[in-house]
Parts: C-alpha cells; sequence; structure tokens
C-alpha cells in the first residue's frame, strides 16, 4: 500500500469516529503514518460530519485530503455519501449505507438519492442496518460498513479484529464477536460485487 | 517508544504533563477544550499531582495560571480564540508583569468559523502583548513546543502565546515523547516588587519588556521552529506559517518545493531568513491560516516594494481557513476537484438533541411572547443558540458570552417591552451575574430565562461551575425573591410553565426564570455508566 485518503461521512451521534478508531488502530499496528481530522463542537449536534482519514507508508503532510484525491468515501448515510464527492477520485470507491437518517423536514426523495448513488462508477451500498440487526444489533452497523471497505483498504483483517477488540474489549467479548462478524459480513458484501463486476469484464 | 496517537489539543495537554507543569487551567470552548479534558482524564497527571481546573471563565483562568506561576511553578492556561478577549485584560498586563515559573498561553483559533463567532486571528493579540509567540505546524511540534515554549518562558521571564487552528487543534497523528522533566520547586519571584503594576513599577516593567523585544527577535531567528529551504525557481518565494507549510507540501510530491521557503513557527518574524527571501526572489506569497498578518507587516502600509500575495490582492480568499486546494491554486496548479455535490443534497444543520430541555423552554416562551411580537429575545452562547433556526425562530440576538442580559438591559433602558434574556447557566456563571447586578441595581425591566441544564453542553458536558446555585445567586445580588422562579421544562408542564414566563414578562423590573432540567446527553451519559456499573 503507498496511501489510502478516505472521507468518513455521516451525521453528528452516528459515530463515524468509532469507523476510524478501529481503521486507525490497525493502521498504526501496521507502522504506518496517519492523520485524522475530526469534527467536534456545534456540528456534532446532528448536523453533517466528515473526518478525512489519511493512511500512507510516507510521511503526511496535510491533515486534510485534497479535493479529487480520496480513495474511499465511507458514509453510514446515503444523503452525507454524496455531499463528499468533489473530494472522491475518479477511480475512488464510494461506500455508503443505504439507510436515510432523516432529521431535516427537506430531506429528499429516497429514489433519487438512491440514483444518485448509482450513477458513481465505483460504489457499495448496503442495508447495514437490516444486516447489522441480523447479526444481533443494529448498533453494530457501522462496522458492517467498515466491513465493506476492507476489500479496498489494504490492511491486514487480523490488525481490524485487534481494533476492533481494542474499542470494545472493554464491554464484553460478545461485543467484540458482535462486531468483528459485522466487519465480515460487510466484506461479504463487497467481495461479491467486485467478482460480478469482474465477470461482467 | 510506542508512538501515542493523539489530536492536536491532546499533545498539547501530553506536552504540558511531560514537560513539568505544574497546573492548567481554562473555560471550556471548541477548538481547544480537549486540551483541560485530557489532562482532567490522564492518570499520569493524577500521579503527579498536577492540578487541572475549569475556571468560571477565561479571565479567571488566566489569573489563577499567572498566580501559578508566581509562585515559581510551570502553568498552562487554555481557550478559545474569543476567551482571548476575556482574558485580555490579564494577558496584556502580564507581558508587563512578566511570568516567574514558564507561562504558556493555548489560544485555539476557529478560522472558518466552525464553532465560533468570528475568526480572529490571536498572532493579533501576541503582537499587541509583545509576547513570544508559537504556532506548531503538526502535532508533534505541538507536543515540543510545549517543552520549548516553557523554557522560553523561564528563559526571559515572559508569558508565551501558543496559537493553534482548528484543523490541528482536531486532528490526530503519532507522537513521539520526550524524556519527562520535572516540576518546578516552589519559588517565589527574586523582586517582590515585579507583579506590582503601580505606575511607578509598571512603567520599569514595561520598559523591560521593550527592551526583551530584541532578545524575542533574536530567539526567533534561531529557534528550530524556523527555517529557510531554498528553491530553485526564484521567481517567487513562500512563507508559510504555521499549519500552512503542511498545505504547501502536499501540492508537491517526495516534498520537493521549486520556489525557496520560509517556514514560520515562531514569532516575531525571523527578519534575516523574511529579508533573505525577499532579497532572492522576485515576489512573495504568503501562506496563513487566520488573518493576513504576516502578509500585512511584509506589504507595509504604502505597498512600494516587490509584490507580496496573499489574502489580501485575491490570490487566497480573504476569509477562511487555508486547505491544500486553496494553497494550490495560489500556486498556479490546476484545480482537482472531483464530481459535484448533486443539487439534492440538502444542508443539514445543527439542532437540539431529541429530548433537550432548551426545546421545552422555548415552545413555552414563544408562546408567552406571541402576544407582544418578534424580535424581543436577546441570547447568548451555547447550545440554546440553536434556538435561533427553525422550528423555534426564537432568539434575536448572539454576540458574546453574557451580552444577553446587558443587551436585553440597554434595550429596555431605550423603552423595549418586552426585553427577555435568554441564557445558559455555565454562560451566566462566566459573564452574566455582573450585568444582572447592573440591571437590578438601576431597576431594569427584564426578564431574565437561565437555561439550566447543570452543565457546559456545547462543549461536551463540562461541569457547571455554580451547580445548585444559581437561584441564590440571583438572589444574592439582589432580585426579589418573589421573582425568582424555577421551572421544569417537560411537555407536560407547558401550560404551567407559559403561564409563569407571563406572569414574569408582566411584571416591571427585573425577574429570572429558571429552568432547570439536566442536558440530554449528559443524562444518558450517566445512565450508561450507572448500568455499566450495575454489570460489574
Amino acid at each position: 500500500m503507498n496511501k489510502k485518503d478516505i472521507i468518513l461521512a455521516g451525521v453528528g451521534g452516528q459515530g463515524i469516529l468509532s469507523i476510524a478508531a478501529v481503521i486507525g488502530y490497525a493502521a498504526v499496528q501496521s507502522g504506518l503514518y496517519l492523520k485524522q481530522a475530526e469534527v467536534h463542537g456545534m456540528s456534532q449536534r446532528g448536523g453533517d460530519v466528515q473526518s478525512h482519514l489519511r493512511i500512507s507508508e510516507n510521511e503526511i503532510a496535510s491533515d486534510l485530503i485534497p479535493q479529487g484525491k480520496a480513495d474511499m468515501i465511507i458514509s453510514v448515510e446515503p444523503m452525507e455519501s454524496l455531499r463528499y464527492l468533489p473530494f472522491l477520485h475518479k477511480n475512488g470507491w464510494l461506500i455508503t449505507n443505504s439507510k436515510p437518517f432523516i432529521n431535516i423536514s427537506n430531506y429528499p426523495d429516497e429514489e433519487s438519492i438512491l440514483k444518485e448513488i448509482k450513477s458513481i462508477t465505483n460504489h457499495v451500498i448496503l442495508d447495514a442496518e437490516t444486516m447489522a440487526k441480523d447479526l444481533g444489533s443494529a448498533r453494530a452497523a457501522n462496522m458492517v460498513i467498515l466491513g465493506a471497505a476492507i476489500p479496498f483498504l489494504e490492511l491486514d483483517f487480523e490488525k481490524l479484529r485487534e481494533g476492533v477488540k481494542f474499542l470494545f474489549g472493554k464491554k464484553g467479548e460478545d461485543l467484540v464477536t458482535l462486531n468483528v462478524n459485522a466487519l465480515k459480513a460487510g466484506r461479504k458484501i463487497t467481495e461479491e460485487k467486485i467478482k460480478k463486476k469482474s465477470e461482467k469484464v | 517508544m510506542q508512538k501515542l496517537l493523539l489530536l492536536g489539543d491532546e499533545a498539547i495537554a501530553q506536552g504540558g504533563i511531560d514537560a513539568g507543569m505544574s497546573g492548567i487551567y481554562a473555560y471550556p470552548g471548541t477548538p481547544s477544550t480537549e486540551i483541560t479534558e485530557y489532562v482532567k482524564a490522564s492518570k499520569e497527571a493524577k500521579e503527579k499531582g498536577i492540578s487541572a481546573n475549569w475556571g468560571a471563565n477565561e479571565k479567571t483562568a488566566a489569573e489563577a495560571a499567572l498566580g501559578m506561576s508566581y509562585a515559581g511553578k510551570r502553568a498552562m492556561v487554555c481557550m478559545k480564540h474569543v476567551g482571548l478577549n476575556v482574558a485580555a485584560d490579564p494577558f496584556i498586563n502580564s507581558a508587563i508583569t512578566g511570568a516567574n515559573g514558564g507561562m504558556i498561553y493555548v489560544v485555539a483559533d476557529d478560522p472558518s468559523m466552525h464553532s465560533s463567532q468570528n475568526e480572529q486571528d490571536s498572532r493579533f493579540f501576541g503582537k499587541f502583548a509583545m509576547i513570544p509567540v508559537l504556532e506548531p505546524s503538526n502535532q508533534q511540534e505541538a507536543y515540543d513546543m510545549v517543552h520549548y515554549g516553557f523554557e522560553l518562558s523561564e528563559k526571559f521571564e515572559t508569558p508565551v502565546l501558543m496559537r493553534l487552528t482548528t484543523r490541528l487543534a482536531h486532528s490526530r497523528a503519532g507522537i513521539e515523547r520526550k524524556e519527562p522533566r520535572k516540576q518546578n520547586k516552589y519559588k517565589i519571584p527574586e523582586d517582590l516588587k515585579q507583579f506590582i503594576l503601580l505606575p511607578v513599577i509598571a512603567r520599569q516593567r514595561y520598559k523591560k519588556l521593550l527592551q526583551s523585544q530584541e532578545a524575542f527577535a533574536k530567539e526567533s531567528q534561531k529557534s528550530p521552529y524556523n527555517s529557510y529551504t531554498d528553491g530553485k525557481d526564484k521567481s517567487l518565494g513562500i512563507v508559510a506559517c504555521g499549519l500552512a507549510y503542511n498545505y504547501l507540501y502536499e501540492n508537491y510530491p517526495g516534498r520537493k518545493v521549486s520556489h525557496p521557503v520560509v517556514k514560520v513557527g515562531q514569532y516575531p518574524l525571523p527578519y534575516k531568513l523574511i529579508d533573505k527571501v525577499y532579497e532572492e526572489c522576485d515576489e512573495l506569497l504568503v501562506l496563513e491560516d487566520g488573518y493576513p498578518v504576516v502578509e500585512e507587516m511584509l506589504k507595509g502600509f504604502l505597498d512600494k516594494g516587490k509584490k507580496i500575495h496573499g489574502r489580501l490582492d485575491g490570490y487566497i480568499p480573504r476569509d477562511g481557513e487555508l486547505n491544500p486546494n486553496i494553497v494550490g491554486e495560489a500556486l498556479g496548479f490546476e484545480k482537482t476537484r472531483g464530481n459535484e455535490v448533486p443539487s439534492i443534497v440538502a444542508k443539514r444543520p445543527p439542532s437540539l438533541c431529541k429530548g433537550c430541555p432548551h426545546i421545552d423552554s422555548f415552545l413555552g416562551l414563544n408562546e408567552a411572547l406571541e402576544p407582544h411580537g418578534k424580535g424581543r429575545v436577546f441570547s447568548d452562547i451555547g447550545c440554546y443558540t440553536l434556538g435561533a433556526l427553525p422550528p423555534y425562530n426564537g432568539i434575536n440576538t448572539c454576540v458574546d458570552m453574557g451580552a444577553s442580559i446587558t443587551m436585553a438591559k440597554g434595550a429596555a433602558d431605550a423603552g423595549m417591552f418586552p426585553a427577555i434574556a435568554v441564557i445558559g447557566d455555565s454562560t451566566f456563571t462566566h459573564s452574566g451575574i455582573t450585568g444582572l447586578l447592573d440591571a437590578v441595581n438601576d431597576k431594569s425591566n427584564i426578564t431574565v430565562v437561565i437555561l439550566d441544564n447543570y452543565t457546559t453542553g456545547m462543549t461536551g458536558g463540562q461541569p457547571s461551575s455554580a451547580f445548585e446555585r444559581i437561584e441564590n445567586i440571583c438572589k444574592g445580588v439582589g432580585v426579589e425573591e418573589d421573582h425568582v422562579r424555577v421551572i421544569k421544562p417537560l411537555k407536560k408542564h407547558h401550560e404551567e410553565n407559559t403561564a409563569i414566563f407571563k406572569e414574569e414578562i408582566a411584571y416591571k423590573g427585573v425577574s429570572v426564570i429558571i429552568a432547570k432540567r439536566e442536558c440530554i446527553q449528559t443524562l444518558n451519559k450517566r445512565m450508561r455508566a450507572k448500568v455499566k456499573d450495575k454489570k460489574k
């Protein structure tokens, strides 16, 4: 891996920082450089939030990812995934949850959001809530989405598993297992998608 | 040693812990809050007996830090940029008294106003006070500069200002720690008159500060945080301050900038380095996050020298924080922007949390005010400022900490009725009490609504400094007992609460309504901790 520039997107309170924490842990354990710009303060109150997460073999200059240079957008909310398109590289991937978080009165029509997402060449869209619920708890939806990004991250799965353990270990072994299963479930969706894509080619 | 993954704020905190700091004082304010929170949560800091304190406001915090410095120990005081306005009095005057133990003012500016009402640049304040200013370009420097800053402070017996911006404050990176240093021993100043700013002494102290300017400038010259890197293309020289240095290098793969670059991390500006780049290059580009402080200095009033580019001539937008794209475009690189944001994407502004007590307060107040018409509610800084947004549209001002009460007073003096102030509990104790005293003394016809959610909510739930004492404070200040009313803002009490708002609005004089209910965020946090404890 040379570098991965990742935009994490969501709504304040949805917990995108736990995705960042797991990737960050795995990256640091792999001896990579990392910079991660977060949003604190007013926007956390139900507003749109994003985090710029950069990992690299080489020292990283800017805390912010330049526009058009992100390797992927990982979003826990479908409309929010579109807000950061100016940052996505033309060959980059958009990985997003399909379940909208509606806390504004003018939230757009869901169909038109899906249409926009599907117009991006490289996209993975998944109903992370339902998948997580099937695994035991909707609260693991974040890790399902992170799982779907794994095939593009080029990080060792074991290191990510350790990251999950680091983050959730204090809360019990059950929660660790649930979240690791969530990672695997998400990963499977993307792997299948990639397989189908290569078959088409 | 394993690197620590820390926010810029946390790196400063860890720097303080390792550099022998004995105390940290602050009032919470985005983006500076996490510095003090980190020290408060640190086991190491506790073991070392480091005193970590939330003050009632930035002024009390700064003065406490100055007192610790007087006693010979290393002290840090942290605040957001507008907090330095509140602490300006001790800040400017402590430059005259000088320091005994090392003293650092850490001030986090917020260009682009992510969580603030302006984007003032604290470097101006540093220049105003005539003290050294440090500006880290990354998290490691933020950590290292605390050690360096304390040494600088003690070497020249001066407070030092460390200025950072939101992006560094809230961005994480790996930090390598230094060998921890022991705390200073308690030692009162050798000159027992040093801190007495009677005119006769202040004049001497001020002369000493003026004489120190040359030494400060020399120190900048040899500072490890200021440097000159040569480049082949001398058609343009670049001066990059603090974080802007990273945005510059981001634009050059392999970190090879083709132009000469002066990196600035310590002020006063390093004269010789700036002179060299000016002499060698045809034109200069100044990159700085915040106001065009350096650009203006280099340009000069008459602007008759070489061309200096930056925010003043439109090379860079006049306002807002920098980023790699803005810097890239100023250097003539092509835009790299990806696809545009689809037009269907709607704005998602922050809003009051579901179950927030302020919601019920605003609904009651709005109904009570309906017969009087709009435009009569003076408010303040906190979560409740979000009451300005729909569906509440409940407030008409938000200016500075505490201004709700005093502005309502002024408006009432001008004949406005009703004149309402809406202020949070923490903001009230920060800067509201004195205003209430003014209103009581002048018998101004205002109604003050104190939204008491037992915490400093917007910054993440720090303690409220007069918890359970707000009522007594109001009475103590002289508000009549019958007109200090307490309500519980809940939907089921809506009718009753609205009636109380109406009664107190009708009262001719100062009345206070305290709406008491715990912040939903801290309540949830407390409940989760309770459940966790039970499980154990």
